[in-house]
């Protein structure tokens, strides 16, 4: 992205934000409450265009995970899945019930999403990482409302991601975890 | 178009299909709401046969009218607070047409029920059997238009503080014609006449909101996550 000038409710979050990401390259967005984060991945997802100045190019498929999980509350963990409004998510049953055992869910597939408790939901919304097949990985908080083991699982997805030439931008207040593969954008740096 | 497209609307309407049928209580709501009213036109106007007759059918487009309003003002609520909407909008398939999915299951849920229905309020209200076959048309017809329209608001409120206020002073003038057609069908029915070219005259409405609904429908989507 270059010279990317933010506004949110006619205030300037973010001015002259430059950064290219490459495939195989993990970074985070980091920053004190309120200073952009999430409107900034919001507008790498192609979701803000509203106060948008500059020029975002995106030339491989998205995977976009915000605050909210787009779970319907009366479906199962299984069909939310199958039926995820992203489009993106391979549709094979077994392929699901797969990724649900890989995120601890085993036994819960067909539990509607609203019996979960939040942390599991949030586990159902992480399952789309091992079905899907998307270049870049927009998270918006990963780790919030996951448990220790939850978050060790996400790491090791998403360090496995990167592995495989997959690229991942994440916002966490949290420090580090993933050592020095990370890189980290502190949007700080951005304020106007 | 992505090629798996048509896997994707159908698996979106299923979606929303199971969902409703998750909860059978939330698609009763509607008929009880429609009974009530239309219980209380019998009190209210005196139980005369002659005068609820002449004026059943102006009461049942009102109603229906009013019943969907509703109803389909919270039709995206559901989707915008889960973020569904903004996963749509990030999917490779058509915001407009994946709109007009849960559109659709609306019309089921709502339009199709009430049609169904229908000839039971009909009998209530007095209304002339030869009018009733054409009433289950109409209002299958145009709830359907109802639905798009109030979809379309619907799109455009969501997200709003108070956008309720807003919704009806954007919907309820362009529901305008369904009522003057919709009646105008069941009173020419009512009075033994060929009641075909109103309908076709809803049928037409229909088809110009099934084109055009969903490309507004798409843009209100897109702006209301924009906010």
């Amino acid at each position: 992205m270059t010279d990317v000038n933010l506004e949110r409710g006619y205030r300037r979050v973010l001015s002259g934000v430059n950064f290219t990401v490459a495939a195989g390259e993990l970074w985070q967005l980091a920053g004190a409450n309120g200073v952009g984060k999430t409107s900034l991945i919001r507008a790498l997802a192609g979701l803000v265009k509203i106060g948008l100045e500059g020029e975002i190019v995106c030339n491989v498929s998205l995977l976009y995970q915000g605050h909210a999980l787009a779970l319907k509350p009366l479906l199962t963990a299984e069909e939310n899945l199958q039926f995820h409004p992203s489009g993106g998510v391979s549709r094979e049953r077994e392929a699901i019930n797969h990724a649900l055992e890989t995120v601890g869910l085993a036994g819960y597939e067909t539990q509607p999403v609203n019996q979960l408790s939040a942390g599991q939901q949030r586990r159902v919304g992480l399952a789309r990482l091992w079905l899907d097949d998307a270049r870049l990985w927009l998270l918006d908080e990963p780790f919030t409302a996951i448990d220790v083991v939850g978050a060790a699982l996400l790491e090791s997805r998403i360090t496995e991601h990167v592995a495989d030439g997959g690229s991942v931008i994440f916002t966490s207040h949290q420090d580090s975890r993933f050592g020095e593969a990370l890189q980290t954008l502190d949007l700080a740096r951005y304020a106007p | 178009m992505p090629p798996n497209s048509a896997q994707y609307y159908s698996d979106q309407l299923r979606r929303h299909l199971r969902s409703g049928l998750r909860r059978p209580g939330d698609l009763l709501n509607p008929i009880l709401f429609f009974l009530m009213v239309i219980t209380l036109f019998p009190l209210g106007l005196g139980p005369s046969p002659e005068q609820l007759s002449a004026l059943s059918a102006g009461l049942f487009w009102v109603v229906a009218l009013l019943s969907n309003l509703t109803i389909s003002g919270r039709l995206f609520a559901a989707d915008y607070e889960d973020g569904s909407l903004e996963q749509l909008i990030m999917s490779p398939h058509s915001t407009a047409l994946t709109a007009l999915t849960e559109v659709a299951a609306h019309w089921l849920f709502s339009g199709v029920i009430l049609a169904i229905v229908s000839p039971v309020f009909a009998a209530m209200l007095q209304m002339p059997t030869t009018a009733v076959g054409t009433l289950v048309v109409a209002l299958l017809l145009g709830t359907l238009v109802l639905s798009l329209i109030g979809a379309i608001g619907a799109a455009l409120t969501v997200g709003l503080h108070r956008g309720g206020t807003l919704l009806s002073l954007l919907v309820v003038p362009l529901y305008v014609p369904v009522l003057i057609f919709g009646v105008g069908a069941v009173n020419e029915a009512a009075q033994g006449r060929d009641p075909s070219s109103w309908l076709a005259l809803l049928g037409a409405l229909a088809a110009m909101g099934l084109v055009l609904a969903p490309v507004a429908m798409g843009v209100g989507i897109k702006i209301a996550v924009d906010r």
